[in-house]
Parts: structure tokens; sequence; C-alpha cells
């Protein structure tokens, strides 16, 4: 299979290296001819896998090799003090975890989480998106600053909103009790909890996620706002008729990838706590998968359960993967 | 997952906007003015955007007892430079600046490279197996990092290169998304007469990358290498987990370490997490512009 361009093949035949070269010394020339013809085939041929390759070893080691010696792992006893002591133990590690009654919180947490941090996330930088849509003095401007939390890292974040979520000298609540609300405890209880965490990554997130659906949305043809316009749909039908359905692609794509993150949240809730463990509060009130993972690895030591519980977390991700897919096609075909 | 190996993100990524005939001319063609209600609800979200940051370096320039008492201090105080030196020397910052910018460095300058001449091969060369090896590529943009974590941390244990940054180093040295970003870049960027023209002159793939698809590429390989040095840069879960605070932390490991103390000084872990934001924060300044083009044009979470 010789390797071409895309769209015109190039010749490569006899002195397609070589052009316009005068006939001198025929056989000489035919040889060197033949020479660079054989070295410019083998080139063609190789050198896309060789620029490929890189990435692909790589990948290999560091990406689809540990993927699936997770797997492998997950059906081993293992522990952290001795990771190549490995013993079978078949599904135990799964039984062991869906019996514990901590990882169905943390499973219900880290839904609770993704739900409240995702839903007005992607709504608000839908609306952001919208506004920086029209026609707008400084618009770079707002643009870099939406960006500036994403900037932030989620220790330097998390570790910032501790202090604003404080529960006697916090910020949040001193301009709560202003206007009339009572204390809120913002680490112990369960919902207000979940909330600040889910407030950190919403923080961090709406300003790129706005960019995402803005790209989006120039990319709309602006004579279908024309059409809309003549035919006398109002500002808002015409996002309801005409941006919400050209966007759909991308919507779908960021729940996808919201979906990911969410599922993976570690960072926010380990340091949101102050107790300074794994345990995500007190009373587990907002200890998601990944904290519970770390706690099951590092902290109780058990990388086979460990591995177990993010096999499990791979499952449930593909199994929310197909039901996208199935909504997408349902999207589509209803359109 | 299923959804992009069967039908992978390339058509739920956006177009990036056509530059000459886009977004300015639509606008010049009747795009509306936003009204004072856009322009309140963008400085709400621009006062949301960066007041916490503001804050944290307020509440760094203020001691404990300032801190500890209501309400919470709105503005400046004057310890802000005293405990930004103890954040740098006391809790070893200086050292995990260091170590970071190795970090981001080595891997953001690989990441760019690879990804540059992957990017070519998949938008520009025909190979046997290319669309099911981007199809991989695509595929491995959904996997989430969780999953990895345990075996390297195995092979980092028995490799002896727990806290040694090449741990950090070398599982950081890809990025599909990379890969995924370039292609997109060069698809429309690098016209298909212009490699045609240099292997008509003789030129071998080599020289092609180097002489044509690398000067072309600069702007996007730029954006890349920002924003592989900004995520590198905050990464948190994994040099967590390989890197304790006292062996050779990075500077996120540093900054969360001054929040787990038995009895945290306040003020000092906000200048700490003032000191861990603020390069990229003027690095964002600089290059905001950029920075969002490339966003805009990628459009994919890394």
């Amino acid at each position: 299979m010789a390797t071409r361009h895309d769209t015109a093949a190039p010749p490569v035949k006899e002195g397609g290296a070589a052009p316009g070269r005068p006939p001198a010394d025929a056989e000489a020339a035919r040889k060197k001819r033949a020479r660079l013809s054989r070295r410019w085939q083998r080139d063609m041929r190789w050198s896309p896998y060789a620029f490929v390759s890189p990435f692909f070893l790589l990948f290999l080691a560091f990406g689809l090799f540990p993927l699936l010696y997770t797997g492998w792992a997950s059906l081993h006893q293992v522990e952290l003090t001795a990771p190549t002591d490995m013993s079978w133990v078949g599904l135990r590690n799964y039984t062991r975890i869906f019996d514990d009654d901590f990882f169905w919180n943390a499973a219900k947490n880290t839904l609770t989480i993704g739900i409240i941090s995702t839903v007005p996330q992607l709504l608000m930088a839908m609306g952001l998106a919208h506004i920086l849509n029209y026609k707008l003095r400084g618009s770079t401007f707002y643009r870099v600053v939406m960006l500036a939390p994403y900037a932030t890292s989620i220790a330097a974040a998390s570790l910032v909103f501790v202090l604003l979520f404080g529960r006697d000298y916090g910020m949040i609540n001193w301009a709560l009790n202003a206007v009339g609300i009572d204390h809120v405890d913002w680490q112990n209880d369960k919902w207000p909890s979940q909330i600040a965490v889910s407030t950190i990554i919403i923080w961090r997130w709406t300003g790129y996620n706005a960019l995402i659906y803005l790209a989006a949305m120039q990319a709309i043809p602006q004579d279908l706002y024309e059409s809309a316009a003549l035919d006398g749909a109002s500002r808002w039908r015409q996002f309801l008729h005409v941006t919400l359905p050209s966007l759909r692609p991308t919507i779908l794509f960021t729940v996808v990838v919201s979906t990911i993150g969410a599922s993976q949240v570690f960072g926010e809730p380990l340091l949101f706590d102050a107790n300074k463990g794994a345990s995500g509060g007190s009373q587990h009130q907002f200890q998601t998968l990944g904290l519970y993972l770390y706690e099951q690895g590092w902290i109780n030591q058990h990388l086979g359960r460990a591995s177990a519980i993010a096999w499990t977390m791979f499952l449930i991700l593909i199994v929310i993967g197909i039901v996208n897919y199935v909504i997408s096609r349902r999207l589509r075909a209803s359109s | 997952m299923t959804t992009t190996l069967t039908k992978p993100p390339a058509d739920a990524v956006p177009e990036p906007p056509k530059r000459s005939r886009g977004m300015k001319a639509a606008r010049a063609g009747g795009q509306l003015h936003a009204g004072p209600v856009a322009y309140v609800i963008l400085a709400l979200f621009t006062v949301i955007s960066l007041f916490p940051l503001v804050w944290t370096a307020i509440a760094a320039s203020r001691d404990n007892q300032r801190l500890a008492q209501t309400p919470p201090p709105f503005w400046f105080g004057s310890g802000l430079f005293d405990k930004l030196e103890v954040a740098w020397t006391d809790a070893n910052l200086g050292e995990a600046f260091l170590n970071t910018t190795l970090v981001a460095g080595i891997s953001s300058f690989t990441i760019v490279f690879l990804s540059t001449i992957a990017g070519f091969a998949f938008a520009k060369l025909r190979f046997k197996g290319r669309g099911a090896a981007m199809l991989i590529v695509i595929g491995t943009m959904m996997v989430p990092p969780q999953l990895s974590i345990i075996p390297l941390y195995m092979m980092v244990a028995k490799l002896d290169w727990t806290d040694q940054l090449q741990a950090v180093i070398f599982p950081s040295l890809v990025s599909a998304f990379g890969v995924f970003f370039m292609r997109q870049y060069l698809i429309q960027a690098l016209p298909d007469e212009i490699i045609e023209a240099a292997r008509v002159d003789g030129a071998s793939s080599w020289r092609v990358v180097w002489h044509v698809v690398f000067p072309t590429a600069r702007p996007a390989m730029a954006v890349l290498g920002m924003l592989m040095f900004v995520q590198t840069w905050n990464d948190f879960l994994w040099p967590f987990l390989v890197l304790t605070q006292t062996g050779n932390p990075t500077v996120q490991v540093a900054v969360a370490g001054l929040g787990r103390g038995y009895t945290p000084d306040q003020s000092l872990i906000m200048a700490g997490a003032l000191l861990g934001t603020l390069p990229l924060l003027i690095v964002f300044a600089i290059f905001g512009k950029q920075i969002v083009g490339g966003i805009m044009q990628g459009a994919v979470k890394g």
C-alpha cells in the first residue's frame, strides 16, 4: 500500500524525485534514479508510521497497558506495601466494594455533586456565550477574564473556597447574615457541603465551556437568523429554534466531557475537608468515588480493591456513553 | 465512550470560525448590539471570576487574627510580601517552582513536538490503519486518568521513582488531545499543494516536516504549548500520589501541603496559593487572547 497525499497523488514514478535532469550518463543516471526512487518509496510508505509511532508507543506504555492492567489487578489481592505480590481472588474485590455502604454513598455523592456542578455550569456557560455573541465592547477582555479561573489550580481554588465558605468567619456566611439568612455549616452539613464543592468546580469551568459554546455559535451562518427574523421570530424564538439546534453536537460533547470530569472529582473534596483526610468530611458527606478510590488504595493500602473501583467507574462511564449515544441518535432522528 | 468510538466527536467539535468571512462580516451584517443588561451580567461575572483571586491576595496580606473576625477583610493589609517570602522559603515553594517548571516545560515541549508530527500524518498522509488509529486517539481522550494510576503507581514503585520528577514527567509526555488539536489545525492551515511542491523538489518526509509543517503550524504549536503548560502546571492527582511534600514536590503538591497541617496558618496558605497561581495568571494576562483563540479553535476540554 503506497503512501499518497490526500487529494492529488504526487507522481512516484521514475525520476519523480529529480525532475528535469538531462539524460547525460544514461546508465549511471538510471541507477541513481532507481535508488532515489526506492528510497523515496520507502520514505513515503514508512514515514507516516514514524510520525505517529512515538505517540502510540508512549500511549501503549502509559495509557493502554495501565488501563488493561488495572482490570487484571482488580481480580487480585494487591497491597500498597508490596505492589508486585499479587494473589488471585476472582471477583471478590468487586463483591467486597459492592457490599460496602461507603461505596454506594460515594457513588451517590459523585452523582449528586456531578449534577449540581454540571447542570448550572453548562446553563450559565450557554447564557454567557449567548451574551458574548452580541456585538460587544471589550469582548476579548471578558473572554480572558472568564478563563482566569481555569488558570487557577484545583489546589489554590479549593483552599481559597475553604476560607470563603468558613462557618464562623467565612465571607459567604457573612454575606448571607447580612441579608438575614442564618449561618450555614458549609463543611459538615450534607447538602451545603456538596454545594460548596460544586461551587469550586462551577467557578473553574464555566468560562471555559462558555468559550466552547461561543465558538460553535459563531460558526452558525448568519442567514439562518435573518430568515428567522423575516419570518417574525423573536430573539428568544431565534435562540430556541436556530441557536440551540445548531449547537446540539457541541452541547452533547460538553455533556460527555463534563460527565467524565464529574466522575473523577478528587482534588476539590480532598482539600475541602477540614479533617485533612480522604473520607470526604466527618460523615463522608462529600466523599466522591475518586476519594473513595484513593482511600481504599493509598490509606487502606488495598490496591486491588482500588483497581476494582477504577474499573467500576469505567464501566459506569461506558453505560453513560451508550445512553448518550442512544439519546443523540433519537434526537437526530426526530429532527 | 461508545459515543465517541462509533461516532467520533469530529462532528461534535465546532468548526473553527472562518476568520475572513465569519464573525466580523456576519456582525456587520446585522448582529445586534448588546443591551445594558448584558453588560451588567458580564460585569457581575467578571467580579465572580476575579474576586476569589483578588481575595487570595487580601487574605495573604492579613494576619490570622484578622482573618478570624467578622466582617472578613475586604482590603489589603501590610503583610503581603512578608507572607510571600515565608511561603517561598519555609514551605519549600522555591524548589517546588523549579520542579514544576521543569516538569511542565519538558512535558509541554514533548507533547507539542510529538503531536505536531502525528497530527501532520493524520491530517495529510495516507497510510494503512489511519482511520482506526485516529479512532484510538479520540477514544483515549475519553478514558479517565484514574483508570491508569494504579498500574502506573506500581511501575513507579518498581522502578524506585517515588519522589522523583521523572515519575511525573513520563506519563505526561503524550496527549491525545494534542494530536487531535494539531490534526484539526493542519487540515485547514496546510494546503496540499505546498507539500506536493516540496515533494516535487525532492524533499523527504522529514524535510517536509521541518521546512513546511513546523513553520505553518507555529501558531497552533504555541497555543498547544501554553495549554499543555497550564495543564501540567495545575496537575494535581498524579503528582500528589507519587511525590511527597518533603521529597520533590510540584507547586500544587506543596500548596496542598500547606493546607494540610494540624494548625493551618490561613494567611500562609493563601500566600502559597497565590504564588502557585501567579505565574499562570501573568501568562494569561499577556497571551490571554491567543489562548482564548486556541481553545475556541480546538474547543475540547483537555
